[in-house]
């Protein structure tokens, strides 16, 4: 399954995609970028006058990437049978993203079994500088 | 292994998943893991691999479908074990 058929098979559109491109993935883990846009809906309000990226925008971007987007390739066909749910998370951070920042998250697995996949997710910023530390799970089960 | 001995290792495991609206004593050979003690699937995952590792053992997806109880725990572990 290429890099592009896994984004095509994301159920998210906007303003909840997360995912820009997704450079690599294969069975220990997945690396893809995204770019925060500017006028995003979540800067009106957080914070007021003062736009930073939410930690659940980061965290989602985290999982949409780190998880999502590697379950689909570990999952590999059978993807659009697949009920996905988000079902652990555990992130620190380490420092703010601007309006129209690019972040890049990389996953790795910490294991895939009975439909459940278990990974460890960072994301960097542009410097390349440690922006979050996490470790994250989600279950797919078929429909 | 007898069952008491089984339980006694398995008890524990199953306690670090319990909701916090559970208690450890809610727990009996009889207790449905995910209906009766609320455990959701993704815990119910890490309960099983914990319990390969105690008795390194491995489940396969049949196992996985019949487990509904402890009691059905025990016998998956017992005949994996003879």
């Amino acid at each position: 399954m290429t890099e592009d058929e896994i984004i095509a098979l994301l159920p998210y559109s906007e303003p909840f995609l997360f995912v820009d491109t997704l450079e690599s993935v294969d069975e220990q883990g997945a690396k893809g970028s995204y770019t925060f846009k500017e006028d995003s809906y979540f800067y009106k309000g957080h914070f007021k006058d003062n736009p930073v990226t939410p930690g659940v925008m980061l965290s989602e971007c985290m999982a949409q990437i780190g998880l999502v987007c590697f379950g689909i390739y570990l999952s590999g066909d059978i993807t659009l049978e697949m009920q996905m749910a988000f079902t652990t998370l555990h992130v620190d951070f380490y420092l703010p993203v601007f309006p129209g920042e690019r972040v890049t998250v990389v996953s790795e697995r910490m294991y895939f079994r009975f439909g459940k996949l278990k990974c460890k997710v960072r994301m960097t910023n542009e410097k390349e500088e440690v922006v979050a530390i996490g470790e994250m799970s989600g279950m797919m089960k078929r429909k | 292994m007898t069952t008491e001995e089984i339980y006694a290792q398995l008890k524990p495991i199953v306690t670090t998943y319990l909701p916090e609206d559970v208690s450890e004593s809610d727990i009996t050979l009889d207790s449905d893991l995910t209906r009766e003690l609320n455990i959701n699937s993704a815990h119910l995952v890490d309960v099983v691999l914990d319990v390969e590792d105690a008795f390194d053992i491995e489940f396969d997806n049949a196992d996985m479908e019949r487990l509904r109880t402890l009691n059905d725990a025990v016998a998956i572990i017992q005949k994996k074990i003879a």
